[in-house]
């Protein structure tokens, strides 16, 4: 049921803007071939290792795509999200008026440009202005923050601080609740801004 | 030194090396030395060197357990919070000692048991499978030699650099492991299966999405470096190594692979490891690191000697073989080709020297490669010309120049 309504998320997804689709079109057809071939001598399985436990793959298969497979049930709102942010964020990122001592999450506005980087401070790729896919967003901090306590955030606090840092960057606004659903459909401005790499050696550097 | 039975040395339990130089009473000596830069500084000597100024009338030590690093050595990693860089203007020849392999984690190294190691492989695949480290060994394994390179591998900006602080995340060693193909062939991939993720088990819980065609092109899962099991800094018991891409991609500490038919567009994938290119594009999986070169002899903290000079350094390419390294010794004006220390191999650091009769004046030396796709290593200019002013920081292969001063000093030229 949830693959079914991921897999329509994503043709919505992808309708939305052309060269989007294709650049995405291009990212799926990576050849599957296997290119050298089997040695004679080998037989057809080699009979190590053994098959993995359905809940096995489960406790493991933590992964949030941008068509929103692996998305957990639960929800998120904003305003959750900033009390959370505040007690457990806050101390290593800033606020958005205040820098903190690692990565900003916050942009003021959607240019390339951070007003910090007027000072000197050149980190001015943040969510707002940089991030391609707001699922990433859901992934990340789901497994690797807070960074002194990865992996202890339940889904309904990962979706609540998603939300509000998004609001926070002018994507979402400030009722917006996040689900499995609403999340994979959040449209970020640097998308469109992503191309895939052509460099393939030979003469011209690119 | 009577106290020790010379005819049945293990007799007695075996001596430290400290204990039968000194007698348990070790204590170094300040001297003043003169340092390279002709500066006499004040340093203190190995406590040996004192007594050992005539090694031929002492016994030395007795084979030992573990080899160790002469003490009038001192080569290391230069490290910050979150890499640590090979000091390639020490190191000879191509392969990187495995404790001076550069690191770049996210998260910490963390502590693997390899009793309770395990590698999932699942997703669209005919049959998801669980391998122990155990497994992994008894398939037909894969040695190769091949270099490792972080793409955020440039810095510049200041005379006083030495290769390692310019370019020090790239290392290489000796791999051994199991071709991934050979992991999926188990497995058995489903029709569609164009991508794959692979997960790390630190604290960062790392994950890229690989392209299939990698994938089962030259993927390996590795367990050994060097001849012995991989370092815990670099992904023990077991890690994914991509020849020639970005190290990032070289998940270590790997744990799980999920086959799918898309990529997951993950936080390494999306705002890091990826660059700003011209007209405000941002390119991304860019993997393949390009073809670069560097003087690591003379260079930055070295000083020369008038006379017969033998330059030396490596140069590389994440597309293939090297084919060419040419060094100019006179600022780029003209260019002699480098003799290439064979065998040259595939995705590896590869060795270059060119023999020069230094006079004493001032210039600047700089070396550049060509690899087998006829790709020939840029100027930062030429960097900037096609990415544009805003360009990112990962990718970076300019050619590097040294400035070779009067008295033989060598600094960087930085960039910007
Ligand atoms: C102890 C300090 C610390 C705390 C607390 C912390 N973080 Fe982080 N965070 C980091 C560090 C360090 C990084 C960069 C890690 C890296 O580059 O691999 C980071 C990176 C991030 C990023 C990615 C930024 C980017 O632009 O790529 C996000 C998003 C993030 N943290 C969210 C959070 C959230 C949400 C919380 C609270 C639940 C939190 N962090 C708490 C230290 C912290």
């Amino acid at each position: 049921m949830m693959q079914k309504i991921s897999a329509l998320f994503l043709l919505s997804f992808l309708h939305a803007c052309s060269a989007d689709t294709v650049r995405y079109q291009e990212l799926q057809t990576e050849q599957a071939n296997f290119s050298e071939e089997t040695p004679d001598n080998w037989p057809k399985s080699f009979g190590l290792g053994k098959e993995a436990s359905v809940a096995r793959i489960s406790s493991m298969d933590i992964d949030v795509r941008p068509d929103g497979k692996g998305l957990p049930s639960g929800s998120g709102t904003v305003a959750y999200g900033r009390s959370l942010y505040l007690t457990k964020c806050v101390s290593c990122h800033g606020s958005k008026t205040s820098s903190g001592i690692y990565d900003r999450l916050f942009s003021y506005d959607q240019s390339r440009v951070h007003p910090d980087s007027l000072k000197g401070n050149k980190r001015n790729k943040t969510i707002g202005n940089y991030w391609p896919y707001a699922t990433t967003l859901y992934d990340y901090i789901n497994r690797a923050m807070p960074f002194n306590a990865p992996g202890s955030l339940r889904p309904n606090e990962v979706y609540s601080l998603t939300a509000y840092l998004l609001y926070e960057n002018s994507i979402i606004d400030e009722n917006t609740v996040l689900t499995a659903m609403s999340l994979p459909r959040v449209k970020m401005p640097a998308q469109k801004r992503f191309v895939n790499d052509t460099r393939k050696g030979g003469a011209e550097v690119e | 030194m009577g106290k020790i039975n010379m005819e049945n040395p293990g007799s007695g339990g075996r001596m430290s090396r400290r204990k039968l130089l000194l007698g348990g009473a070790a204590t170094a000596a300040v001297v003043l030395v003169k340092s390279t830069f002709g500066k006499m500084v004040q340093t203190s000597l190995p406590e040996s060197s004192l007594l050992l100024a005539d090694p031929t009338k002492v016994p030395g030590p007795f084979p030992g357990e573990i080899g160790t690093r002469s003490e009038f050595e001192s080569l290391a990693k230069k490290a910050t919070l979150t890499s640590s860089r090979t000091p390639l203007q020490s190191l000879y020849g191509t392969i990187t000692p495995s404790d001076l392999h550069f690191e770049r984690h996210h998260a910490g190294v963390p502590v693997m048991d390899p009793e309770k190691y395990e590698l999932l492989i699942h997703g669209m695949v005919d049959k998801a499978m669980v391998f122990s480290l155990n497994d992994l060994k008894r398939f037909p394994s894969v040695t190769r030699i091949a270099f490792l390179e972080c793409s955020g591998n440039f810095r510049t900006g200041k005379v006083e650099m030495s290769p390692q602080d310019i370019c020090g995340l790239t290392s290489q060693s000796e791999w051994t492991g199991v071709m991934l193909s050979t992991l999926l062939r188990e497995a058995g991939l489903q029709s569609g299966a164009s991508w794959l993720l692979a997960e790390g088990s630190d604290a960062a819980v790392m994950t890229r999405s690989i392209p299939m065609r990698k994938a089962l092109d030259d993927a390996m899962i590795v367990y050994a470096q060097n001849g012995e099991a991989i370092r815990p800094e670099q992904g023990y018991p077991a890690r994914l190594f991509l020849p020639g891409w970005e190290g990032n991609t070289s998940i270590k500490w790997i744990r799980r692979i999920e086959v799918g038919d898309q990529p997951y567009m993950t936080r390494e994938e999306t705002s890091k490891y990826t660059e700003e290119v011209k007209d405000g594009k941002i390119r991304q999986f860019s993997f393949d690191m390009d073809a670069r070169s560097i003087i690591t002899f003379p260079a930055f903290p070295q000083q020369i000697e008038r006379g017969w000079v033998e330059i030396r350094g490596i140069a590389w390419s994440g597309r293939g073989r090297i084919v060419k390294v040419e060094v100019s010794t006179d600022a780029g004006k003209s260019w002699d080709a480098a003799g290439l220390t064979g065998p040259v191999l595939d995705k590896a650091h590869t060795q270059f020297k060119l023999l020069w009769h230094w006079k004493g004046q001032e210039t600047e030396i700089l070396s550049r490669a060509t690899d087998e796709t006829g790709y020939l290593q840029p100027t930062m200019h030429q960097l900037i010309a096609a990415r544009g002013e805003s360009m990112g920081g990962y990718h970076l292969n300019p050619i590097t120049a040294w400035y070779v001063k009067k008295d033989g000093q060598v600094l960087h030229r930085p960039e910007r």
